[in-house]
């Protein structure tokens, strides 16, 4: 049981991102001295110091898909663009119909290279007719106002670096509407799936989003920093009696795997098209206007659909190691792909995975497929993602 | 967390009760269990296994790691433990009792086992 910390074969691997650490010590949320005080375990995840759990991770995941979880997503990456031509420049950067959202509503999508290869995937709020506001991933965060920036050339649109302008809580689980609501007089339950209304919660200024990454009903609460704590705080108490407890990032990470959601730097990276993704209903075609890597896209659909290489699937163990990203997929003793992103599935109580595999291995029931774990080939059932999927 | 005074500890986190007729326990510590995270798979040497001190003997797996599991003393195994193998959970809910790995009649042990105050201050 040699080496705790530096033995462990694959450190955290589930977690990390694809961009290299910061060579910097990790930045810290508003959070930081809150989470300590509950005697967290800290990670550094994309150059921030984050929770990884407080307590057991699988009592964290089944409060967030039984009760509700709290969660410090203070790391995420908030980019605001206004103008009068904010809506152009994101449809001509994302590949997304931004200019088709709703004010007050959210939409998920991609920012991609020109040779349609994913920068990054996003979430896109729109606060106003002339205002939105862009949430990337920690790793990428950089990357996407980057890019934003180069690509507002010529636009009348102004692109701001608003990370250090808000904190972020979620509240995730079935009670966590109950629980927000004995906080705010906002109107939740006109609040859709993907939309965003400005609020006060708990006598903070909040924007209310009903957005997530567990596959539960939830809400994301964007806050000024200085405000976290005693938002925390405060639904730490409200929620206290339903059984919300706080949550950290390793919960989050098996969460999003059993809904089947992709994780950049696993499911997602520069060298794969949302089409190879099976993320392809991102991409907007019958947008006005051309959008960065729009003929390479539209090669990529048509490669996808005649003769794609590889699927993304999932896969069910029928033992109990379990399979992480890197480790191959064979089938008669061939790799036929490699494992994206893998953990013990507390909803199943068993190890599941998501793989990219030849098409040839990637339909549903495909017998005879396993993971290469450590040199032994371990049985694995080929399913249809998602593993898991909230009843509404 | 306290470690129990009567067990000795090996630097790779495990612990190693007093033999009783030639054979010891070994589990892995609160400390390590705690590091770990929920253990989710624990692969243990067999009956019959000879085992070697600071060598590997089996892993331990987590939500977010996989781990080597070294024997802290040399000697053949007379038990593995059939119950953390079904329920890995037991490793973090009572890593010194139920959640023990398994037992092996000692041949040599190494002469720089720790004590329960040196490991306390050893683990940190």
């Amino acid at each position: 049981m040699g080496r705790i910390v530096l033995a462990l074969t694959m450190p955290l691997g589930a977690l990390s991102m694809s961009n290299a650490p910061s060579s910097t010590s990790p930045r810290r949320t508003a959070l930081d001295a809150l989470h300590r005080s509950l005697g967290a375990t800290m990670t550094d995840f994309a150059g921030w110091d984050m929770p990884l759990r407080y307590g057991s991770e699988r009592d964290e995941h089944n409060a967030v898909r039984t009760k509700a979880g709290l969660f410090d997503l203070s790391h995420m990456g908030e980019i605001t663009v206004t103008g009068p031509q904010a809506a152009a420049l994101l449809d001509h950067a994302l590949v997304g119909n931004i200019g088709g959202v709703g004010v007050g509503r959210a939409r998920y999508t991609m920012i991609c290279q020109a040779d349609g290869g994913i920068l990054d995937d996003l979430i896109v709020y729109r606060l106003a007719d002339a205002e939105y506001m862009v949430v990337a991933n920690a790793g990428n965060a950089q990357i996407v106002l980057d890019a934003l920036t180069e690509r507002a050339a010529g636009f009348d649109a102004q692109v701001r670096d608003d990370r250090d302008a808000y904190a972020l809580i979620a509240v995730q689980g079935p009670e966590s509407p109950g629980i927000l609501k004995s906080l705010t007089d906002a109107d939740l339950d006109g609040l859709k799936y993907y939309a965003g209304l400005p609020g006060t919660v708990a006598g903070v200024p909040a924007l209310i989003a009903r957005t997530g990454y567990t596959g539960e009903d939830g809400f994301e609460l964007f806050v000024e920093p200085q405000h976290a704590e005693k938002l925390w705080q405060a639904i730490t108490e409200a929620g206290a009696p339903a059984g919300l407890i706080p949550c950290g990032l390793s919960c989050r990470d098996t969460l999003r795997l059993e809904a089947g959601m992709p994780l950049y730097g696993h499911e997602l990276t520069t060298s794969l098209t949302p089409f190879d993704a099976g993320l392809g209903r991102v991409v907007k075609f019958e947008k006005d206007g051309d959008f960065v890597g729009r003929a390479a896209l539209a090669d990529a659909k048509e490669r996808a659909e005649s003769s794609p290489p590889r699927k993304l699937v999932g896969l069910i163990a029928e033992g109990r190691r379990v399979p992480r990203a890197g480790m191959s997929v064979v089938a008669d003793g061939q790799v036929i792909g490699e494992v994206t992103s893998g953990a013990p599935s507390p909803t199943l109580g068993k190890p599941i995975a998501m793989a990219y595999v030849d098409a040839a291995h990637a339909a549903p029931g495909t017998a005879g497929v396993g993971v290469d774990i450590r040199g032994a080939h371990e049985p694995y059932e080929v399913v249809a993602l998602p593993f898991y999927k909230r009843q509404k | 967390m306290s470690n129990p005074q009567q067990l000795r500890y090996s630097k790779e986190h495990e612990w190693l009760s007093a033999a009783e007729d030639g054979v010891s326990t070994v589990g892995i510590t609160e400390h390590a269990a705690n590091a770990l995270g929920d253990v989710v798979y624990v692969q243990l040497p067999e009956v019959g296994d000879t085992v070697s001190a600071g060598e590997t003997c089996g892993e331990l797996e987590s939500t977010k790691s996989v781990s080597d599991l070294y024997s802290p003393v040399t000697g053949e195994v007379v038990e593995a433990n059939q119950a953390v193998v079904d329920d890995p959970s037991l490793v973090n809910t009572a890593p010194f009792e139920g959640g023990w790995l398994f037992k092996v009649r000692v041949a040599e042990e190494p002469k720089d086992l720790l004590s329960a105050d040196e490991y306390t201050e050893f683990a940190g």
